[in-house]
Order: C-alpha cells, then sequence, then structure tokens
C-alpha cells in the first residue's frame, strides 16, 4: 500500500518545486485589475494552479485585499487553493479514476466561484466590511 | 485462453509496477528539462523540494502508520456500516469531520481512501472528505488576523455545506464509472 502512494507523493512535492520557482504567484497576480468577474475567475484560476500551504494563501489573499483586489477574487482564490488541485491531478487520478477526478475539480473550481458570491452577500447582508 | 491466468497477473502486476513510476519519471525528466534551460534555478526548484519532503516527512509518517493501524484493524464491515452506501447523514458528517481534523497534504491520504473505497466507502463521501480538508482548524486564528472572525466564520461554514453538495454532486456526475479501485486487480 506504502509503495504505491510513496511514489506519486515525490512527485507531487518535486513538482511542487518546480512550480514555484518557474511560475512564480507575483507574476501570476498581474492579470488581475479588470472587472469583477474577470478578476474572480483570474483568482479561482491562481488559487486551482498554485500548491503549498493554505498559509501562503492567506498571507497573499491578505496582502492583495490590502491593494485594492475585490474580496470576490481573493475568496476564490482561498477557496480554490485548497479545493482544486491541478497539481496533484494526475495522482488523484491514478487512485480514483480520470473521471471522479476530472469531475471533481471542475465542481470544485464553480463551487469556490458560488462560496466567493454567496460570502460576500452574506457578509453585506450582515452589515459586515473588511 | 491458452495464456494462463497466473502469467496474465504477473504481467498486469509488472504492468501496474510501471505505471507507478510514470508520474515521477515524467518529474525527473522535467527537472532534467530545467536543467538544461535554467541550472541555477532548477536547484533551486530542488532545493525546496527536498525542504518541503524533510518537512512533510513526520506527517506522512504519520499518515503511513495510521494506514496502517486502520487497515489493521478497520474492517469492511465497518466501513460499509459507516461510511458505506447506506450511510446516509450520519456518513456525510464522519467523512467531513474527519477531513476537517486531518493533516498533511492532501495526496497523503489518497492512499487510505483508495482502500476505503475498496472496503465498500462512498465515493460521495470520498469527495466530501477531500473538500471539507480545505476547513483548516490549526489556520483557523491567522484567517481571522487576516480577514476577520465574521468572514474567516462566513466562508467556513460554507465551505463545510459545499463539501457535502460537492460529495452529492461528483458521485452523481461521475457515476457512469465508479471510482476506481488501484487495487491492480490481483488482490
Amino acid at each position: 500500500m506504502f509503495g504505491r502512494t510513496l511514489p506519486n507523493i515525490l512527485a507531487i512535492i518535486f513538482l511542487s518545486g518546480l512550480f514555484i520557482e518557474f511560475a512564480p504567484i507575483e507574476q501570476m497576480t498581474n492579470f488581475l485589475g479588470g472587472g469583477l468577474l474577470s478578476d474572480t475567475l483570474v483568482g479561482a484560476g491562481i488559487g486551482s494552479v498554485s500548491t503549498g500551504n493554505p498559509l501562503i494563501s492567506y498571507v497573499l489573499g491578505g496582502e492583495l485585499l490590502d491593494q485594492g483586489m475585490s474580496l470576490l477574487a481573493v475568496t476564490a482564490l482561498l477557496v480554490s487553493w485548497v479545493t482544486v488541485g491541478s497539481i496533484q491531478l494526475p495522482a488523484e487520478m491514478h487512485s480514483f479514476g480520470l473521471r471522479f477526478a476530472l469531475v471533481r475539480n471542475a465542481i470544485s473550481f464553480l463551487f469556490a466561484l458560488i462560496i466567493a458570491f454567496l460570502s460576500l452577500i452574506t457578509l453585506q447582508t450582515l452589515g459586515v466590511a473588511l | 485462453m491458452t495464456t494462463s491466468s497466473p502469467q496474465k497477473q504477473k504481467g498486469k502486476k509488472q504492468q501496474s509496477a510501471a505505471g507507478l513510476f510514470i508520474f515521477l519519471a515524467v518529474v525527473a525528466a522535467l527537472y532534467g528539462l530545467a536543467f538544461l534551460m535554467a541550472p541555477e534555478r532548477a536547484i533551486h526548484a530542488l532545493h525546496f523540494g527536498l525542504k518541503m519532503l524533510s518537512r512533510l516527512a513526520p506527517i506522512l509518517a504519520l499518515v503511513f502508520f495510521l494506514m496502517f493501524l486502520l487497515n489493521m484493524f478497520i474492517k469492511p464491515d465497518w466501513i460499509r456500516n459507516h461510511v458505506g452506501h447506506d450511510s446516509g447523514l450520519k456518513g456525510f458528517l464522519i467523512a467531513i469531520a474527519s477531513g476537517i481534523i486531518s493533516m498533511g497534504p492532501i495526496y497523503a491520504w489518497y492512499g487510505m481512501l483508495k482502500d476505503f473505497h475498496k472496503k465498500g466507502m462512498r465515493p460521495a463521501l470520498i469527495a466530501a472528505f477531500l473538500y471539507s480538508r480545505s476547513v483548516k482548524l490549526p489556520l483557523l486564528p491567522l484567517m481571522v488576523y487576516y480577514f476577520g472572525i465574521a468572514y474567516t466564520l462566513v466562508l467556513s461554514f460554507y465551505m463545510i455545506l459545499f463539501s457535502a453538495a460537492n460529495g452529492l454532486l461528483t458521485e452523481w456526475l461521475a457515476s457512469g464509472k465508479k471510482v476506481r479501485s488501484q487495487s491492480g486487480s490481483t488482490e
């Protein structure tokens, strides 16, 4: 059982190293600054292809919010960071099958957008401002 | 019909073992390419990977130990009763709560979930477990620091709620072909 899991884990860890070195998140955030929906999509997109501790997403999200990014985009980034796993997708497909992995990740991406909108509406209804 | 069953099984086993290393081999090839194009950055990436590996080693050891214990003590009957196809709301509550308290990277849990599925765990609960891992209890104070308590509570509430929805929808849409157990078909 361990022998079957370990190669995938090692592959993901070292792929994460390559990703972080060659696709810095700071450069990706340059795509932000457009409309509300496009920013939310870009935020969810960045979160989906990013990897690493969610702690990084909080720090990044907090900084981006300070720089004026919409809460919608930041929320989509935070949610998709931990729910959509593009880097882990090959391992997920290997474990649970192609169809399950693709469907689960696609739904998670869509849910990141829905949760972002619902959270904003809820906070506005409650009269909470960040 | 002329090929004997053990030979077929041996062939499948070898194919399956080779398949395990394909992903790792692709990553190694990417590193090779990176070394040719930008050696310093490739070394930096490798250092990052090694650092991550050393940081995750204790968590991975814990997960593997848990997998070993669960494999020994949790029998298929228990799984079928608690997180099986007829587990209902209780199954979702167990899966979501387990996801929230689970530690380490998501991929460390694939092996255990795959094993549970072989023993009868419902696919919706696998998806719910994976989604509910988005609520990170130890990191909540940091989230409160950056975004405030109201935002943290609202977001956590929706993420827990959508864990069940994600599970049900994934199972429904992927039901054309059930979650595959990569048991190697020889077990």
